[in-house]
């Protein structure tokens, strides 16, 4: 029988929650046995090869490429998982929400303390994304299958959760992993 | 000219005269401005912090300007269904700035209010503490340029309503519209004689009167008053207090405003009653921001009863009874009807709920032994007082004795006050009011029940339809997501924030429910619902939280038909998230095209 195969993207977050993945430590060989990567900066496959079983996506929708990757991962994905606060809530990106996106933009690059004065420009060139005028959690962009909370979920409960996922057996939450203070 | 320091120094340096003190710098300056939170935290000793919490918590309170007057125009249902839209915007035109501004000149400020108690004469507003009903555009634009004249808000006031409300001390154009006397609340009474009863027999023998009458709670939740008082005088304490909760924030209720303009004697003498019952010397009639027009009315009624003995050293001519009233202003929050915010309120703090046990009887008012009762009940104690607890008992059903104060409103020819027995089903109201063809009877405010036509066998009772005294009639053209989106709207506003379930539960539930009001549901949003809607219910602290989700919930049982005919079918998922729409304001920004991928795997 074949391998699950996994997908995992970060979206508009740090990159934090793939370091907490990593964090299996020496686990990460089992998990090379469990499972089969398909597109993923862990192996940086950058388009996906095959139908895969588990998607797991870090950082939530802040412009039209994040909308864009979290479609095709829908698409290509069985089951999609919303990994961290990032991609459950927004996050601290989510923190612009607030604020009109032309602010946030005149703020940062016409008006901000190291622009030279007069010299900033918008960015615009046409193969940049975007920018949507909210940051979106992914649930609101494409249907998401589970949640892992956390910022990030820990390295166990990360592991907890993908094992579970790709052996077909009900998880086991233990108190640490879902303390978060 | 008066100043802010002059208002702050004028009251006691005790942190429990807070509220008055705010009431006081916003009614002259419209504003707690910076310099009067440090001055108010000064005096009171108090942190800024506490003192801006505060300002922050009341509706009618503001650290920013709201304007030399200020309109607070009622939000509610049966405000928009009377036509508030055309109203607010009149006054938006006239005024020249939006609903949540002030005027450039600062002359005026458009404010929004949760129902202000006239739910039967709408629109209505309240305009620097003077209420005006059944408004209409032409008469907006005319108070506001009335106001930019110089002409007060009291003096705008062109006729008066009927009974106590064109008396000298309230002068309101507010009506009674009393369509129904019944036997206990307006039946013919000799004032004094309950509480003249009363003091002729022990306290416990009161307590029994009361208990053998089967006195439910007429707030909402029902509990048997005898036992109250029981529980109360049992506390070993040197103090104990009798509350009236005189908040009636429930959108649609305003039978206890009538009360308290046409027979607060009886209130008083109710209040009285307990304070005997219980063993307390002092009444506290906490009474809503929204009523504060009656405060004079009320105080010249309790003067009145103390120059007849019935108040003050040997009540009713009892030795060693002394019993007084005062009486306490809210300041705008529907969570002030919460007995223990009530509390919290009374004593000049944020409104917030407290945690229960200790109840109210063990630890209340100033940590005292309280027994805090609608105004309703203490009415009716009065009533069986004098009348005995048979007289009563013989009144409504076993379970439910005596009859309820209701207050009709909405899509009915003859709205206003109905003093029924209780056992009536919904229907023969329904005749009573005018309400032939109605879609949809809201029972209990937004809070309770929203009943469909094959509901209308269903009894007002506490066994079945419970109700504080609100009831909405929605006609046949009546949208009821429209209904459920304002009663949820109501929650979001009202919720004091403690508690995650109800702060942001609520707002879940209300983006979720316009999902699928907008079209763009599915069965597992209708799941959704459900769900977060038992888990807000569940998991919050006091009865708004516990009650919040009730216009969701009721209507996706009485009305299955309406949420499946805005569903889609075949779909798994429907997404809110509108790419085309999301990218404008960048591109926007960037002087770019929208041009958007779909997909990058395509
Ligand atoms: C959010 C909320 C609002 C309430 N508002 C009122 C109110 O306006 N008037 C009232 O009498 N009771 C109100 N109640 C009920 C009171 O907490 C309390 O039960 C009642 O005043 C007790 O009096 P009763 O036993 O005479 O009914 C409210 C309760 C909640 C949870
Ligand atoms: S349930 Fe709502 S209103 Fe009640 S304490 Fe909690 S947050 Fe406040």
């Amino acid at each position: 029988m074949s391998k699950p195969v996994i997908a995992t993207t970060s979206l508009a977050g740090c990159f934090g929650c793939h370091m907490s993945l990593l964090d299996i430590d020496e686990r990460i060989l089992k998990l090379v046995d469990l499972v089969e990567f398909n597109k993923s900066p862990i192996d940086d496959i950058k388009r996906f090869t095959k139908p895969v079983d588990v998607g797991l996506i870090e950082g939530g929708c802040c412009n039209s490429e994040n909308v864009a990757v979290l479609r095709s991962f829908r698409k290509n994905c069985k089951v999609l998982v919303s990994v961290g606060e990032c991609a459950v809530m927004g996050g601290l990106p989510a923190l612009r929400n607030s604020i009109p996106l032309k602010e946030c933009l005149e703020e940062a690059y016409l008006n901000s303390p190291t622009v030279d004065p007069g010299s900033g420009i918008i960015p615009n060139d046409e193969d940049l994304p975007i920018i949507l005028d909210k940051v979106y959690p992914c649930h609101e962009v494409v249907k998401i299958d589970y949640f892992l909370p956390g910022c990030p979920p820990s390295a166990d409960l990360i592991w907890e959760a993908v094992t579970a996922l790709v052996e077909g057996r009900p998880l086991n939450l233990t108190y640490d992993m879902i303390k978060f203070d | 000219m008066t100043t802010e320091k002059d208002i702050v120094l004028k009251h006691p340096k005790d942190p429990a005269a807070l509220l008055d003190v705010i009431r006081d710098v916003q009614s002259r300056f419209g504003q707690v401005s910076d310099e009067a939170v440090g001055r108010i935290a000064a005096h009171l000793k108090l942190s800024e912090a506490e003192v801006r919490g505060a300002v922050t918590f009341y509706h009618f309170f503001s650290l920013s300007p709201r304007g030399a007057s200020t309109v607070y125009l009622n939000d509610s249902i049966t405000s928009r269904m009377a036509g508030r839209t055309a109203v607010a915007q009149a006054f938006e035109q006239e005024a020249g700035c939006r609903f949540g501004e002030v005027s450039a000149d600062g002359t005026v400020g458009l404010f929004p209010t949760s129902c202000i108690g006239m739910n039967d004469q709408e629109p209505s507003a309240i305009v620097d503490g003077v209420v005006f009903t059944a408004l209409t555009p032409d008469k907006a634009r005319a108070i506001v340029r009335g106001l930019r004249a110089g002409t007060p808000a009291r003096d705008q006031v062109a006729s008066f309503g009927d009974g106590a409300n064109q008396s000298d001390l309230v002068r309101a154009m507010v009506v009674n519209n009393i369509r129904r006397r019944g036997p206990v609340l307006f039946g013919a009474h000799e004032s004094g004689a309950g509480l003249r009863k009363a003091v002729s027999m022990t306290p416990e023998k009161v307590i029994d009167e009361i208990k053998r009458a089967s006195l439910l709670g007429r707030g909402g939740a029902g509990f048997p008053t005898g036992l109250k008082w029981e529980f109360c005088r049992r506390e070993a304490a040197d103090r104990r207090f009798v509350v009236c909760n005189a908040d009636e924030g429930e959108p649609g209720t305003f039978k206890d405003r009538v009360i308290l303009t046409e027979l607060p004697a009886l209130l008083f003498e109710g209040m009285a009653i307990a304070g005997y019952a219980i063993g307390a010397k002092t009444g506290v009639l906490y009474l809503r921001s929204e009523y504060a027009y009656l405060r004079a009315h009320l105080e010249s009624v309790l003067a009145g009863m103390r120059r007849q003995g019935l108040l003050g050293k040997k009540a009713a001519g009892a030795a060693g009874f002394d019993f007084d009233i005062v009486v306490k202003s809210g300041a705008g929050a529907y969570i002030c009807g919460e007995e223990s915010a009530l509390l919290e309120s009374a004593e000049g703090k944020r409104g917030e709920p407290r945690d229960r046990p200790p109840f109210p009887v063990q630890t209340g008012y100033l940590n005292q032994p309280t027994t805090v009762n609608n105004v309703e009940t203490l009415a009716t104690a009065a009533r069986i007082m004098a009348e005995g607890a048979a007289w009563f008992k013989a009144l409504g059903t076993t379970q439910s004795a005596g009859t309820k104060l209701l207050s009709v409103s909405g899509d009915c020819s003859r709205p206003g006050v109905y003093e029924i027995e209780y056992g009536l089903p919904i229907a023969d109201l329904l005749d009573m009011a005018g309400g032939a063809g109605a879609k949809a009877v809201q029972v209990g405010g937004p809070s309770g029940s929203c009943v469909a036509p094959a509901g209308f066998g269903r009894k007002i009772d506490f066994s079945d339809l419970a109700t504080g005294g609100s009831v909405i009639v929605f006609g046949p053209d009546r949208d009821i997501f429209e209904v459920v989106s304002n009663f949820m709207e109501f929650f979001v506003d009202e919720s004091c924030g403690w508690c995650v379930p109800c702060r942001a539960g609520n707002v879940l539930l209300k983006k979720k429910f316009e999902k699928v009001a907008r079209g763009l549901g599915t069965a597992s949003d209708l799941r959704d619902l459900e769900d977060w809607g038992r888990l807000v219910k569940s998991t919050s602290r006091c009865g708004l939280g516990q009650t919040s989700p009730n216009p969701i919930l009721t209507t996706l049982k009485s009305f299955p038909e309406l949420y499946a005919a805005k569903i889609r079918t075949g779909e798994e998922f429907v997404p809110e998230f509108n790419l085309e729409e999301a990218v404008q304001d960048g591109c926007a920004a960037a002087h770019r095209e929208p041009e958007c991928k779909e997909s990058l795997d395509e």
